[in-house]
């Protein structure tokens, strides 16, 4: 059964609607399908939405919402609840895309890969074909500019975070975090466990959409040898 | 038309009102901290307010200009020195091709805003020429200011451009009789040090203690605050009643995250896009400019407001800044005639 939204305002210039409390590949649709239509049909002082795992984040300028009386927060929340009493009707739901991420596996890509292998008593070879044969749904882009939260990572290959984060994680490094699975596109500090890179770019800023992945699409992984990323390396550039 | 950067102060940035727009792709907001100041230089060289300033903070750059042009400096962080003479932050000024810009450190404020009548030409990046250092894009080249640079300028608005050229002729600076600086409401001028916030989404699962001491102690800003967020310390801990795990989710400017650790952390400008602390507070947007303001060692009080009080003062500002943008144009129309006819 669909939970009862909650809205609350997060700032005097935007409001969070959650459409659920737990992580579900249902919940994620209705909050996609909550942005589609603030995004075909923006209210009058709408800016932008962040999706979240459960809810959606919603920008506005308050010099620009029409109030008949009463608060500008007040008259978005009556806005938005109109909004998600419409969702889950539309028959044209849009779905995400599917993007394919070529990985090295090597172990001067993967500087975890064996560690984590270990600690789920598994072989490298199995925590490759178990990261492999997984469909994962991307719930949210955040923390740095195209970073993907990815959910639907098999648990045989869960891990914890390093106790410490390394101080640079280079760019395209695949990790993994508890059950979850995601890419650094940017060089960043970070604690997740590294398994893999790709030569893909999963952020520029000179695309017309510059994260390549957006919420709501499905990624899997497949294999490549080193020769394979060199090149492809080279052809990205 | 340019301006060379003979040194480029201790961090010196292209900073407009932020990037909008690519939040949902975990791309940065950035823009400048001081916003309030920042447009108010762009309104006194009757800029768009969105135009691009440069954002200096605690030691300025010594920059030249290679052309005349009209400036505003405004905000807190330091003096402004044209060719070895003191200026006052606030006034538009006129300065003939080859005067030097410098500035001299203060014992209070942060950070100094220069608007150029047209702005300054650099690439928009995602709809803003803000910098943002980490993924090394916008403002001049992704990075903050060098000695040697050279920040190509915008062409002067016509409203504007026949005053710069009239003057241009005396070869001296030249400054106008009204200023700008400062913050629109005269009482929160006075206190500078309380900062109002809202309750914040999760303040109601602080424990009591935590609740009272938020609006009774004094936080220090600490060392380690920069342009994504603002590190305070203070005697109190403040707590929830029990532990919780969030999942992250999306953050504003000047939300405060209260991390296990009981110190608390006010987002800014170059913050992440999500976030998963818990959040006590979530400052006025009308004081974000006062923090932006505060050094580290500083210190201040939150005081409480409602959301609609926030609200009333968000739109308060709004409205204040409009017909000071429409004062501001009468002032140069007016400017334009005077000179126009002494020159006949």
């Amino acid at each position: 059964m669909e939970e009862t939204p909650s809205f609350y305002s997060l700032s005097e210039t935007s409001v969070t609607v959650n459409l659920g409390s737990t992580v579900s590949p249902a919940v994620q649709a209705r909050v996609q399908q909550l942005l589609m239509n603030l995004n075909h049909e923006p209210f009058p002082g709408y800016q932008e939405s962040v999706p979240s795992y459960i809810g959606l984040t919603v920008f506005y300028d308050p010099m620009k919402v029409t109030t008949k009386a009463g608060s500008v927060a007040t008259e978005v929340k009556a806005i938005l609840r109109e909004r998600v009493s419409h969702i889950g009707n539309e028959s044209n739901r849009q779905k995400g895309n599917h993007v394919t991420i070529p990985v090295c596996y090597d172990l001067e890509f993967g500087p975890d890969l064996s560690d984590v292998a270990t600690k789920n008593g598994l072989s490298r070879e199995e925590v490759i074909q178990i990261h492999t044969s997984g469909k994962y749904l991307v719930y949210m882009i955040g923390f740095a500019p195209g970073f993907p939260f990815l959910g639907g990572m098999d648990e045989r290959i869960a891990t914890p975070r390093h106790a410490q984060p390394r101080t640079e994680i280079p760019a395209g490094s695949v990790g993994i975090a508890g059950s979850q699975t995601g890419v650094y596109p940017i060089a960043t500090p970070g604690g997740w466990q590294l398994i893999g890179q790709t030569p893909l770019t999963l952020f520029s800023a000179n695309r017309e959409v510059p994260s390549l992945l957006s919420a709501g699409d499905h990624v899997t992984f497949k294999q490549i040898t080193k020769e394979e990323f060199i090149q492809m390396k080279e052809g990205e550039r | 038309m340019s301006i060379l950067v003979e040194e480029g102060g201790l961090f010196t940035t292209i900073q407009d009102l932020g990037r909008r727009g690519y939040l949902h792709q975990g791309v940065l907001e950035s823009g400048a901290m001081d916003r309030q100041s920042a447009r108010n230089a762009n309104v006194a060289v009757a800029n768009d307010e969105n135009e691009a300033v440069l954002e200096m903070t605690l030691i300025g750059p010594v920059l030249t200009f290679q052309s005349t042009a009209l400036i505003c400096m405004t905000g807190d962080g330091m003096t402004p020195f044209l060719d070895g003479d003191p200026y006052p932050v606030g006034y538009p000024l006129i300065v003939p091709k080859g005067t030097t810009l410098s500035f001299k450190a203060k014992k209070e404020g942060m950070r100094t805003y220069l608007a150029v009548a047209g702005g300054f030409n650099v690439p928009n990046v995602m709809d803003s020429k803000s910098t943002y250092i980490r993924a090394g894009i916008g403002g001049y080249k992704g990075r903050n200011l060098k000695k040697g640079d050279d920040l190509e300028l915008g062409n002067p608005n016509k409203l504007v451009q026949p005053v710069i050229e009239k003057i241009e002729k005396d070869n001296q600076v030249w400054r106008s009789d009204w200023h700008v600086n400062g913050p629109i409401d005269e009482a929160n001028e006075l206190n500078r040090n309380v900062i109002r916030a809202i309750p914040g989404t999760h303040f109601e699962r602080l424990n009591e203690e935590s609740k009272h001491q938020l609006f009774k102690t004094r936080f220090t800003v600490k060392n380690q605050s920069d342009r994504m967020g603002y590190r305070l310390q203070s005697q109190a801990r403040i707590e929830f009643n029990d532990s919780f795990s969030l999942l992250s989710e999306a953050v504003a400017l000047g939300t405060v995250q209260a991390p296990p650790d009981g110190q608390l952390i006010i987002l800014m400008a170059d913050r992440q896009t999500t976030g998963g602390y818990p959040r006590a507070l979530q400052v006025a947007s009308v004081d974000i400019c006062k923090i932006a303001q505060l050094r580290p060692g500083q210190s201040f009080t939150f005081t409480e407001v409602s959301l609609k009080e926030a609200e009333r003062l968000y739109v308060e500002y709004e409205r204040a800044i409009t017909i000071r943008k429409h004062g501001i144009r009468l002032k140069w129309k007016q400017c334009g005639s005077e000179y126009g006819e002494r020159s006949r």
